[in-house]
């Protein structure tokens, strides 16, 4: 009796469930992809839903780069987040799976190297000194700053980064070692970017490197080393040394990548002209260098073209200026 | 020698009551600092604001709906199987190895890393059955992880009842079915309510499963409640929406630059432990109640 009713129930509600299975008809925008973009397009996605009057959904995860990727070339996502430009394997495996996308880059991001505010002697780095600090050669033997160059003092250095699946650090190593992912091994490394600001105030020796966000919000409590290219004089880190070009190697640009097919739904194409429309302003006020708005438009101008494929051929390039890599894009 | 023989029973005392203050000094010490940093953001427009860029305006509604959503698939799903395959083995299973074996097995599952049962989720549930990354394979997945405390428990509460009351009904005649169903499970009820609860508890906290299975980070919509929305939403739509959940919320806000969002995440971890709190005062309530109503 009781018992029956229980099973009429549950059966009910079993075929209710697989009846009502792909009803989900609600326009959904699905993003995914790094943990570096994540700000910007969380920013859009929150104004875009109130600029709908939430008649649109989006949501947005955190799968880093190369998650992202790998759930975009399954065709999960409409809009992958990446801190670097697709690999030649994710194109492979997009292809594989019959997906098409569109790439744009968004916005700049400067990877800043941090120092304790008491550090006195470090303020100027040469990127070979970075390398001589961080190369896989350094290992258990350069461990004092003297050893980096004999002016600066006999302290231990204490080294702090991102872990290997940040396209951070892959940036970052590529920059500086010439190799991605080839680095040192015996520093602490972590995905949360508050450990590696807890860490570098612990100790006076304290060197560590993240994205400029991060800086930008511990400015008080965080010194930014300046860092020298061959041949040029030392650049410290901000909105303007990244936008005239002069901070390099390290800054570098970031991208949402579309899928073609999602592009021709109403939402998708809404969230992304959105997204370039706004994405100055937005990029500003999350502490991120935005690109200029000639690049927006240019973006607007390719998305409305529907120009597919990826204009880096699956390598990444260390040291584009945004004039340069607008030049790329418009290529 | 009676003297040191206290003594030793003085110095025990001590000891245990150091070993317990560990516990509870470092909880309460944790429980405080989340409350002191997070308290002024506690307000109506916490509970009622989704995630948002400007810490001052973010809230949990969605992590909190998502929570209380996942949990309830849990429950529905955990408590029937999980009871069910806890009566087997007290009532019904021969006493052989192959029972045997089932028990250590059940035993050691109890012990299995979290994160196992997310890449056991992903594969099955989200991709083999299709059910896609959603508030049913996050509510599965957690209901597996409980299967086996509620099962233990379960087995705990029926080997509680005195063997008299099952003589007694089968001396009367009774099927095994009978006496289940009748005595057993009725009388178990409180001693299985609190396991489900205990095991609510510990799931409502899992964050690595349910990442893995792909729960969201920024998520500012419910799932659509029964026949609302444009076009109107089945009854069960909301199983397959997408979803966050209290801790991958609160994880976002502590891995931000901005100071602000970590009251944010104190405030979200008070909540949450609340939550848990309460789930734990319920068991306590429901086991005095339920207890109270047994007349052997």
């Amino acid at each position: 009796m009781k018992i029956a009713k229980i099973a009429a129930v549950v059966t009910l509600a079993l075929a209710g469930v697989s009846a009502s299975g792909l009803a989900q008809a609600q326009a959904l925008v699905k993003i995914d992809g790094s943990s570096t973009v994540y700000p910007i397009t969380e920013a859009v996605a929150e104004d875009f839903q109130k600029s709908k009057k939430n008649a649109v959904r989006v949501t947005v995860g955190i799968s880093g780069t190369g998650g992202g990727f790998k759930k975009f070339c399954r065709g999960e996502t409409d809009i992958s987040d990446a801190s670097r430009p697709i690999t030649k394997k994710e194109m492979d495996d997009c292809k594989a799976a019959g997906v098409e996308y569109l790439e744009l880059p968004v916005a700049y991001d400067a990877l800043t190297v941090v120092i304790h505010p008491k550090n006195t002697w470090a303020k100027n780095m040469t990127v070979a000194e970075l390398k001589t600090i961080w190369e896989p050669a350094a290992q258990g033997k350069i461990t004092s700053w003297k050893q980096v160059n004999p002016a600066w003092p006999d302290r231990p250095l204490k080294l702090y980064g991102p872990g290997a699946d940040s396209g951070t650090f892959e940036y970052f190593t590529e920059a500086v070692n010439g190799k991605a992912k080839a680095t040192r091994g015996d520093f602490t490394a972590s995905e949360d970017d508050n450990v590696l600001v807890q860490g570098v105030l612990r100790d006076i020796g304290g060197l560590g490197y993240f994205g400029f966000a991060y800086y930008s919000e511990n400015k008080e409590k965080l010194a930014a080393v300046s860092v020298v290219a061959p041949g040029k004089a030392a650049v410290a880190p901000s909105l303007e040394t990244v936008v005239n070009g002069t901070y390099q190697p390290l800054a570098r640009p970031i991208f949402i990548y579309v899928n073609a097919k999602s592009a021709e739904k109403p939402e998708v194409k809404e969230f992304v002209e959105y997204y370039m429309k706004n994405g100055e302003a937005l990029t500003k006020e999350v502490k991120y260098v935005p690109l200029p708005a000639k690049a927006y438009a240019y973006n607007l101008d390719h998305f409305a073209k529907r120009a597919k494929g990826t204009k880096f051929g699956g390598e990444n390039k260390v040291g584009l200026t945004i004039e340069e890599l607008m030049k790329l894009e418009a290529k | 020698m009676i003297g040191a023989h206290k003594r030793w029973d003085f110095m025990f005392g001590v000891l245990g009551i150091l070993a317990l203050m560990i516990g509870v000094l470092t909880f309460t010490a944790l429980f405080a600092d989340m409350a002191i940093k997070g308290f002024s953001r506690i307000d109506a427009n916490f509970f009622l604001s989704f995630p948002s860029r400007r810490a001052a305006d973010a809230g949990i509604l969605s992590a909190w709906v998502g929570s209380t959503l996942v949990m309830f698939v849990t429950a529905f799903a955990a408590v029937p199987v999980g009871v069910a395959a806890g009566v087997y083995l007290e009532e019904y299973a021969p006493k052989n190895w192959v029972t045997d074996i089932i028990e250590i097995n059940i035993t050691n599952l109890a012990g299995v890393p979290s994160i196992i049962y997310g890449l056991l989720a992903l594969g099955l549930f989200v991709y083999t059955f299709g059910l896609g990354q959603s508030i049913l394979s996050a509510g599965l997945t957690l209901a597996l992880l409980i299967l086996p405390i509620v099962i233990v428990a379960t087995r705990e509460a029926i080997r509680a009842i005195p063997q008299i009351i099952r003589e007694g009904a089968y001396a009367c005649g009774a099927t095994t079915w009978q006496v289940v169903r009748d005595h057993i499970v009725p009388y178990s009820s409180a001693g299985i309510l609190t396991g489900v609860i205990i095991g609510m508890a510990r799931a409502i906290g899992e964050t690595a499963p349910i990442i893995t299975i792909g729960a969201l980070t920024f998520i500012a919509f419910l799932p659509s409640a029964p026949f609302t929305g444009e076009p109107a939403a089945g009854l069960f739509d909301w199983l397959f929406a997408p979803f966050t959940v209290m801790p991958i919320q609160m994880f976002n806000w502590t891995s931000r630059p901005e100071a602000a969002f970590l009251n944010n995440a104190a405030a979200a971890g008070f909540v949450l432990v609340l939550m848990t709190l309460i789930m734990n005062g319920m068991a306590i309530w429901l086991r005095y109640r339920l207890r109270k109503n047994i007349k052997w």
